[in-house]
């Protein structure tokens, strides 16, 4: 609590007790009988008018001040109006329970906010603080701001490393869990390139600074954290444009009912009795009630600060929301549609199948990773690497590349034939046909087949899984656009659980795919495309929401993209439209909950049903049950 | 220009929303923002013209809501 608010709240506490003193009096003495200008009716009035200027004082001033202003449908001005007025129609308690109950409604408002804020604050706190720069030998602290990119700077085991860069000595461990929502570790030494905002764990890091720190990867999230409450949604607006509204139509209801009704009644009885008017539970203190319920706050405050909880939130997944608007077009989606290589797929190739003619699988293995020793092609490499994942990988003597077709080597004394089935050919050696999609490398020992090698871009273990939550979550069309070969389209779309694929499209080719997909689809929902990041901003740009993946260090897709998923995992993205669905929910509640129960209350006023009481649960209790529901958004898992 | 200026004791939803828009229709602004959750105000204005903007813009917030003041 800020100093202002436990001034406040002192103020609330002895009001209370001073209003509570007249409440209990009230019962015991009968202040009624004796008449409202009696002395005794004078010790009544003073003992809740105590209490009403000890805690209202300052509203009514600021009614004052606001009117001075210009400001007419001021809250301050409607809430001194309606507790004045049961003040002289003598309904001394519960004039100055308005303001109290009022006052405490504010106070909570502002605590609640307040630590929404910073806990929120708290979630996105990559901020790094210092930078140990080296300059002429020497180390010393400096803000990172003030470091160039090209200077060297030194990350200590516990720091958080302050500026993008290469690392040119040392190793050490990375938790880039800020950042990504991943408590996996990155290992990291000589050579690789750290990002700003992951924490060094263990080792001594020397980085030389690759950008300055305006254009780190720490400073664009940030960025992108603080500028989404601008973009707001379509929700916000309308309660914008509902709380203009709202308020002077209950006040003009107000002044209605306070007279119209009143005037009527008193007229038949030719103004004789007013009692019906302006007396005890009358029209005047009806109207009295409507003003008590005139403020839109509840509204105003807690749907942006569900959206603002439920971007909060998302950022711990390593989910980054460019903007509210976004969140409510992601929870209203229903197509799906995906890039293929590096979004549903990891991008880099793998050996998917080894098959073997005469000898076992590793053997198969080992000779080709050994003849392929040299090379540098990706093919080559992913034989090799996956050679000395297994261990099998023997040694080569006089490897010949052949340019176009593979490699002839020497392996144990053999000659060994490995390339595609060109080579096979070339060589006479007859092969099989195989209809296994992917890139096939063919072996071949002493003019004999010995069988072949898989090779093909896996698909992310994570796919599947995260293609079914969004069926089940969203009743999801998935789409998968790629310009990779059919076969290959087909059996990662089968694998993945794809509904319908586009193979052997050209750039913009995706783009017209997402055009004719975004005329298809349902009306009232929205289409999201599943990107990269690379070359496919264009259709990033054309969905209702585009998602960039594995976007840590990449800026083209931190700029491309409405929502960016820093690490590489699929499954985020069931996890962000969950929160937006959630997030959605609760603002709709709040809304139908807040206008449906004042409504409610004026219909029940109106006839004299309920009492100035309900009318001020009406304000404070909605506010405070809304903002709670709020809250909720912060911490959707 | 584009500049952020921070916010306190700006302590109703509600007012954020009234300054935001008296704000903006102060001539010579070309955007003003009035951010209630995160305290934040952001003016833009014209390089010639911002500092006289920021002031017209500084008095009309005073004029909505006499309790916040704008950090310059």
């Amino acid at each position: 609590m800020s100093k202002k608010q436990k001034k406040t709240l002192l103020r609330i506490i002895i009001a209370a007790v001073v209003w509570l003193t007249g409440f209990v009096l009230e019962h015991i003495i009968d202040f009624d009988s004796a008449g409202r200008f009696s002395v005794m009716g004078i010790i009544h009035l003073a003992i809740f008018a105590a209490a009403y200027l000890i805690i209202g004082w300052d509203i009514l001033w600021k009614a004052i001040r606001n009117i001075a202003h210009g400001q007419v449908f001021d809250e301050n001005f409607l809430m001194s109006i309606a507790s004045i007025g049961a003040m002289i129609i003598g309904e001394y308690a519960e004039g100055g329970a308005v303001m109290i109950l009022y006052q405490i409604g504010e106070l909570f408002q502002g605590v609640a906010v307040g630590k929404s804020r910073r806990s929120i604050a708290e979630m996105v706190d990559i901020n790094p603080e210092f930078a140990n720069v080296e300059r002429d030998g020497v180390v010393s602290e400096v803000d990172p701001s003030d470091v160039a990119a090209g200077e060297t700077i030194v990350v200590r085991p516990g720091e958080r490393v302050p500026l993008d860069g290469t690392v040119i000595s040392g190793s050490s461990e990375l938790n880039t869990a800020a950042l990504t929502g991943e408590s996996a570790l990155r290992a990291v030494a000589e050579g690789d390139e750290v990002i700003s905002g992951c924490i060094n764990t263990n080792g001594l890091l020397k980085v030389k600074v690759s950008r300055p720190y305006s254009d780190s990867t720490v400073a664009r999230i940030l960025e992108l954290v603080e500028n989404s409450t601008e973009n707001k949604a379509k929700t916000e607006n309308f309660i914008t444009k509902f709380a203009r509204i709202y308020t002077p139509i209950v006040v003009f209801a107000a002044i209605a009912l306070a007279i119209i009704p009143g005037v009527i009644q008193s007229a038949m009885n030719g103004f004789t009795d007013l009692s019906g008017w302006i007396g005890e539970d009358g029209w005047v203190y009806r109207a009295l009630s409507f003003l008590v319920v005139s403020c839109p706050c509840a509204l105003v405050i807690s749907v942006p600060l569900s959206y603002f909880g439920g971007i909060g939130g998302a950022s711990r997944y390593g989910i980054m929301i460019k903007g509210a608007n976004f969140m409510e077009e992601l929870a209203k989606a229903q197509t799906f549609v995906f890039d293929k290589t590096g979004t549903l797929t990891k991008g880099s190739f793998a050996v998917t199948e080894v098959v073997p003619e005469g000898m076992t699988e590793n053997e198969l293995l080992g000779i080709c990773a050994a003849a392929e020793t040299y090379s540098t092609h990706p093919i080559a490499q992913s034989i090799i690497a996956e050679g000395k994942k297994r261990g099998v990988t023997t040694t080569a003597a006089d490897a010949e590349e052949i340019a176009g077709y593979g490699v002839k080597a020497t392996v144990n004394n053999s000659t060994a034939l490995v390339g595609n089935h060109r080579l096979m050919e070339r060589e006479n050696i007859p092969t099989p046909t195989v209809e296994t999609p992917g890139t096939v490398v063919h072996c071949a020992i002493d003019g004999k087949y010995a069988g072949y090698i898989v090779i093909s871009d896996e698909i992310k273990p994570g796919t599947p899984s995260a293609l079914a939550a969004l069926k089940k979550h969203c009743n999801a069309k998935t789409v998968m656009l790629t310009g990779d070969r059919r076969a290959a389209a087909e059996a990662v779309a089968k694998q993945a659980g794809i509904d319908e694929f586009h193979a052997e499209l050209l750039p913009d080719g995706k783009v017209s795919q997402v055009e004719a997909l975004y005329e298809a689809k349902p009306e009232n929902t929205t289409l999201v495309f599943v990107g990269d990041g690379m070359n496919d901003a264009p259709a990033l740009a054309r969905a209702d929401v585009g998602i960039a993946m594995g976007a840590m260090g990449s800026d083209a897709a931190i700029e491309a993209a409405d929502i960016v998923l820093m690490n590489d995992n699929i499954e985020s993205l069931p996890t962000a439209v969950r929160i937006s669905k959630k997030t959605h929910a609760i603002v709709m509640q709040n809304i139908i909950f807040a206008i449906g129960v004042k409504v409610l209350i004026m219909l029940l006023t109106a006839v004299g049903i309920t009492s100035m009481w309900v009318a001020i649960f009406g304000d404070v209790g909605v506010a405070i049950i809304a903002i709670l529901n709020a809250m909720r958004s912060m911490r959707i898992k | 220009m584009k500049k952020t200026f921070k916010l306190i004791d700006l302590d109703c939803a509600h007012c954020a929303a009234k300054m935001e828009e008296a704000v903006k229709k102060l001539p010579g602004v070309t955007n003003a923002s009035v951010n209630f959750l995160q305290q934040k105000f952001t003016l833009e204005a014209p390089d010639d013209q911002f500092d006289e903007i920021l002031k017209a813009a500084v008095k009309c917030c005073k004029d909505v809501e006499p309790d916040c003041t704008i950090k310059i």
